[in-house]
């Protein structure tokens, strides 16, 4: 028996009996990071890391019980040694490292190498078995500096503010927009958010990572306050009543999949911005060749043609079926999020 | 190319009419000359043509960004576009190569003239000195395939407002035939130039399909009645003692057609006629999959006229005696252009030049049963003209309508699936369908359109959820959704499995209260080529 197999309910550790990520209700799941289609509902047990934990509280509600756990601690359970690793993704995301008798396998969940300046930066983890994610694994996928980005995204506000417009920029609520967040320039003008990014943005704060200044949008607010300054908004808002008030408007997006301008058109974004929370082609190659793993099991993304090209390069590679990121394949039509309480406080 | 990277940016970044005019406008009134021509040439589908083959493109790509042909197909068919694919593909820019357009474009001009290996030299060289978008644009002057969304009218009005010239008079400068290699910006577009005068053609007038009721048309003795004839639009040019024909895409076609080359023997000087260049003979039109196989050829063969002779049938006349009467009612039109072309068939021996019979009717009723002979006498459809129309320029509506016959149709059965390309990357748009031949479903088309975006992006999640097999880019899928295809015409093909072929085959309905078993049958297909073959 393998120490890591892969089942219908997710990654499963059979001698510590407990899964990783799991996708349908288990009794004690270890979780990579906050995002939904890693941490689901109906787990009896969640573990992630200290930092990951608040948001996790906050979208699995007051009942979950959660335990945390600290970047590099060790945690024995039956034998098996598990630790959290930095992943790079997003605030409190983690790699989880598993070894048994000198066997080491390490689950990465979503990462990217790139430090954000928000995240815990991705930390190479030696290991034998490496599950990857393959969002970007194409070789078309190649980001560039994240200050070179956030540098067109301040000059795109600046010139819609010269037009008296309002800028509206989507991004997951948790995440990408803590990050676009703290590479906007406010001495441009009042950042506005809305209620679900706000939400996140207030357990994040209170965490001790600095934010710029925000305004969370509100019925109170007259829409004239608007025009010149900008809304860091969910894609499920865009279009919705909910947005009129921001018009006229010029429409930003940021993601990877912003690389291809097929995605940037379909979605209707007047601008697209190449900016993920995901590695790049390059940046999955080099993340697996460090781990030193022969072994490699790719997840999430464009399985078949990266696991292909990882056994040309000599790796044992193998293709799993999960059901993460059921937004990665399906691309730039991921609607995400809808928010039918955009301007809801906590409640 | 910086700049006009800058500009392609900036129109492919805004869907608003108002803005691509504003970053056109600015860009014409700041390009130096030769660029400003080119830029007018590739707007007005005056692109050269493609100087390297797509194969050749993808080794040499492959090659400087390290990967291997397969990862590049792979790569392609998520993009959508190999330009763009290749532009992504390979590494950041060495260097920086700051020419401008026109000295891209003419490099490709001479790659003709140089054997491979100096091509690939030239084509490698230029990706290693350009960034992103300007690949993307070079790849797509190179494989001959340059499009951005804005329009031939748009572009003029943004040039005329940058020289400030009237929209109008610049519109009729610019029809016809010249090329960026044989003119200047200043003999384009500031002064006029005679020989281009000879050649240039009138705007189209074309019309909008039927949306209202016959008799709500008001008299029917006010209204002309043709077929809607089934070949390619055209317009015949007689000046100067010579003949040029024009096809409605603003190609000069006169000798693709070799059948119209004397007409300035029996028409005379001043005269332009808007018709139809139809494969004819023995006094029937041919179906337009005869016409087809002209289409596309640069040599005509002896054989392709004997068995695709065209004629054109004309349906109106612009110009007469060197005089400009699109003005005129139409009925005053018809009858010059009856007159016309009976002096020109006494002088002719073999008639080629036809004149489109009139439907007579007297009342609407009558219509209908008109139309419904259409699919055997290979028109379209019948096309309703107010007698006293004008001949109008572009698409308009309210004088003259299109009464195309519905399509025919069958009910299929899902079978493969392919990604789409463009803006539609990465969904599943392109299928291909079956009709059942007992318990096996036998493919038999393939389509691409009718659906909206959201049926499209349903059954993208329904085709990863039930791909039973992979070819490449082809899933095959499990059969289970019965969509309607609608299609123009069909007939016998060797080709195909199925023993047919079908014309603008599309999806009309998703045909989701209908179980596959109660898809058509090969049967059903092979009744409608006897019937309609």
């Amino acid at each position: 028996m393998a120490l890591l197999t892969f089942t219908d309910r997710g990654i499963y550790c059979e001698r510590a009996d407990v899964y990783i990520d799991p996708w349908k209700p288990v009794r004690r799941a270890l979780i990579t990071h906050g995002h939904a289609d890693h941490s689901r509902w109906g787990n009896e047990y969640y573990l992630a890391t200290n930092s990951a934990g608040p948001v996790m509280r906050h979208r699995l509600g007051p009942e979950a019980k959660i335990q945390t756990i600290a970047y590099g601690e060790k945690l024995k359970i039956n034998g098996v040694d598990f630790s959290y690793h930095p992943a790079g993704h997003i605030v409190g995301s983690a790699q989880i490292r598993v070894e048994y008798k000198g066997e080491v396998w390490v689950a990465s969940g979503d990462y990217k190498l790139e430090d954000d300046g928000l995240s815990e930066p991705f930390e190479s983890v030696k290991c034998h078995h490496f599950i990857t994610e393959s969002t970007f694994g194409l070789p078309v996928y190649r980001w560039e500096p994240q200050e070179v980005i956030l540098a067109d995204i301040n000059d795109w506000w600046r010139e819609n503010q010269a037009e008296g417009k309002v800028s509206m920029l989507t991004a997951y609520a948790l995440g990408k927009a803590q990050r676009l967040l703290q590479g906007l320039d406010h001495s441009i003008g009042t950042i506005y958010t809305h209620g679900a990014i706000e939400n996140t943005n207030e357990i994040i704060r209170r965490q001790g990572f600095k934010l710029p200044p925000t305004v969370r949008v509100t019925r109170e607010i007259d829409k004239k306050a608007y025009p010149g300054n900008i809304v860091v908004t969910t894609p499920g808002s865009v279009g919705q009543p909910w947005a009129k008030k921001f018009n006229p408007l010029s429409l930003g997006s940021a993601s990877g999949w912003m690389t291809l301008r097929g995605a940037r058109r379909r979605r209707g974004a007047d601008r697209g911005f190449v900016l993920s929370d995901h590695a790049d082609w390059p940046g999955l190659l080099s993340a697996i060749e460090a781990t030193g793993a022969d072994n490699i099991y790719v997840t999430h993304g464009y399985t078949g043609i990266f696991s292909n090209y990882l056994r040309e390069q000599g790796y044992n590679a193998v293709e799993l079926e999960t059901d993460y990121g059921e937004e990665a394949e399906a691309a730039a039509e991921a609607t995400a999020e809808t928010d039918s309480n955009p301007e809801g406080t906590e409640s | 190319m910086k700049h006009f990277a800058e500009l392609f940016r900036q129109l492919d970044t805004t869907t608003k009419t108002n803005k691509k005019v504003a970053a056109l406008a600015d860009y014409f009134s700041q390009a130096e000359d030769r660029d400003r021509l080119w830029t007018i040439a590739l707007l007005s589908h005056r692109r050269p043509r493609r100087s390297v083959n797509s194969k050749l493109l993808r080794a040499w790509a492959g090659e400087l960004a390290g990967i291997d042909i397969w990862l590049l197909e792979e790569s392609y068919h998520v993009v959508g576009d190999l330009a763009e694919t290749i532009a992504l593909v390979l590494p950041p820019p060495e260097e920086r190569h700051d020419e401008p357009l026109h000295f891209w474009i003419e490099k490709i001009q001479q790659f003709p003239k140089l054997t491979e290996e100096e091509r690939k030299a030239e084509v490698v060289n230029a990706w290693r000195g350009l960034e992103k978008t300007e690949r993307y644009l070079f790849n797509k002057l190179i494989t001959g395939n340059f499009r951005v969304g804005v329009s031939q009218k748009l572009m003029t009005r943004a040039l005329a407002r940058a020289m400030e010239i009237p929209e109008d008079d610049l519109a009729h400068r610019l029809m016809g035939n010249w090329t960026p290699d044989e003119t200047t910006f200043d003999q384009l577009v500031l002064s006029d130039n005679p020989q281009a005068q000879l050649s240039r053609p009138y705007p189209f007038y074309l019309a909008y399909q039927l949306e209202q009721e016959l008799k709500d048309l008001g008299a029917p003795e006010e209204w002309q009645v043709e077929h809607k004839w089934d070949g390619i639009r055209g317009q015949l040019i007689v000046r100067g003692g010579e003949t040029f024909v024009w096809s409605r895409g603003e190609e000069l076609v006169t000798d693709k057609y070799p059948e119209y080359q004397n007409f300035h023997d029996f028409l005379p000087n001043g005269t332009v006629i808007d018709g139809e260049i139809l494969a004819f003979t023995e006094g029937k039109p041919l179906g337009f999959n005869i016409l087809q196989t002209r289409i596309g050829r640069k040599k005509v063969s002896k054989k392709t006229l004997q068995e695709a002779p065209v004629v054109l049938m004309a349906y109106d006349l612009l110009e007469y005696g060197g005089e400009d009467i699109r003005e005129r009612p139409m009925n005053e039109r018809r009858k010059l252009l009856e007159k016309v072309v009976s002096a020109a068939t006494e002088m002719e021996n073999e008639s080629r030049l036809l004149i489109s019979p009139t439907v007579q009717f007297t009342d609407w009723d009558e219509l209908p049963a008109e139309r419904a002979t259409a699919r055997e006498r290979h028109s379209e459809g019948l096309m309703l003209k107010r007698k006293n129309s004008t001949y109008k320029v572009g698409r308009k509506k309210g004088d003259w309508w299109k009464w195309k016959i519905d399509p025919l149709t069958i009910d299929a059965v899902m079978m493969y699936a392919q990604r789409g390309h463009g803006r539609r990357a990465n969904l599943y748009t392109d299928f291909t369908f079956g009709v059942w031949d007992g318990e096996t479903l036998v493919p038999f088309t393939k389509a691409y359109s009718g659906m909206t975006d959201k049926e499209f992006n349903r059954i993208t999640a329904w085709v990863r959820k039930n791909t039973v097999d992979r070819f490449g880019p082809v899933r095959s899928v499990k059969p289970h959704h019965v969509f309607e295809i609608g299609f123009e015409g069909i007939q016998k093909s060797s080709r195909h499995k199925s023993g047919v072929a079908l014309r603008f085959p599309r999806m009309l309905r998703w045909r989701e209260d209908k179980p596959k078993e109660e898809a058509n049958t090969i049967e059903d297909l092979r009744a409608m080529l006897e019937q309609y073959g």
